[in-house]
């Protein structure tokens, strides 16, 4: 008989690679500093949450999270955990890599178990997605190039996030800050938009033309 | 390129939807007792309407929710945005009909 069990080691965490590490020299040197920054945020912590917010069940992950947002380009949570709303009963939790069990956390138990046999779902997604971080004041024009929503200030507020395309990628924009962005690509697109970003990124290295 | 008022995120591109055909074709009630006629159209058969059409769409890119929408395939004009299982919005009364069709070039009577 075969022997299927995978032999039992201690996986050294910090050895991982994520999505977009190819690219992090890239970044550094694609980034204009002032300008328009660009890098990778590694292995955040994310559960995908499929609950009804009225339920019983909602309303013990509500209290687990701090809150669930409730339309569309709402963002709930307390701390440093954000829960971005992806459709009405379909949530996406974003927390600090050490929030994964594997490194010690709870968040995800803790999801578990205040769900517990209500409908829905707790599912970790932490690697279903990268997070790339876009500062600065030309961040709005670069991903303007690609992306067909209105991401004027008076439309597009900070601390809002919206599932949406930029460059033909489906992505969940987060806006943080006033010129901060997040965008969660999948991992198997994070290469092309990565390299996407730096293409759009480029011109603002150089003098601007009068 | 259309611009579909999904009703859970507003005005968004259509490259985030999908289309998903005619809306409002019920699944058979007895589907054991159709003849292989009946169960094909059933399966196949879809109204090929030039005017308002009633259909199925996925704001696939977003909010992942069906919803309905008539739209009309000659003007594509977007005429009404309504949940799924709702009936079919009555748009004859807003929607004015043409008086006289046109003429062909040249024809005359």
């Amino acid at each position: 008989m075969a022997e299927t069990a995978a032999p039992e080691t201690k996986k050294n965490l910090f050895l991982r690679t994520s999505p977009a590490a190819l690219l992090r020299a890239a970044f550094d040197t694609g980034s204009v500093p002032g300008t328009v920054e660009l890098s990778e945020i590694t292995f955040l912590t994310m559960v995908g949450l499929r609950v009804d917010r009225n339920s019983d069940a909602g309303q013990r992950i509500w209290s687990v999270t701090g809150g669930l947002p409730a339309a569309c380009g709402a963002v709930a949570g307390s701390g440093d955990t954000s829960v971005l709303w992806l459709g009405p009963e379909e949530f996406l939790v974003v927390a600090p890599m050490e929030a994964h069990e594997s490194l010690g956390g709870d968040l995800i138990q803790a999801l578990r178990e205040a769900l517990a046999d209500g409908e829905g779902q707790v599912v970790d997604l932490s690697a279903n997605r990268t997070t790339f971080e876009l500062t600065g004041p030309r961040a709005r024009a670069v991903l303007e190039k690609g992306c067909s929503l209105d991401l004027h200030p008076r439309v597009l507020k900070a601390g809002t996030a919206l599932s949406t395309e930029i460059g033909n990628i489906p992505v969940v924009l987060w806006k943080t800050g006033d010129e901060s962005y997040r965008l969660f690509p999948r991992a198997s697109f994070a290469d092309f938009l990565g390299r996407w970003l730096l293409d759009a990124m480029r011109e603002y290295a150089s003098p601007e033309v009068p | 390129m259309l611009l579909i008022s999904c009703p859970n995120c507003g005005s968004r591109d259509e490259t985030e939807f999908h289309y998903g055909g005619q809306a409002h074709v019920a699944y058979p009630e007895n589907p054991n007792e159709l003849n292989d006629r009946e169960w094909a159209e059933f399966l196949f058969y879809r109204d090929n309407t030039k005017g308002a059409f009633a259909e199925r769409w996925l704001h696939s890119t977003g909010c992942r929710q069906w919803f309905n929408m008539l739209r009309d395939t000659v003007t594509y004009e977007i005429q009404a945005v309504y949940p799924m299982g709702a009936p079919r919005p009555d748009k004859a009364a807003a929607a004015p009909a043409p008086e006289s069709t046109t003429a062909p070039e040249g024809a005359t009577k």
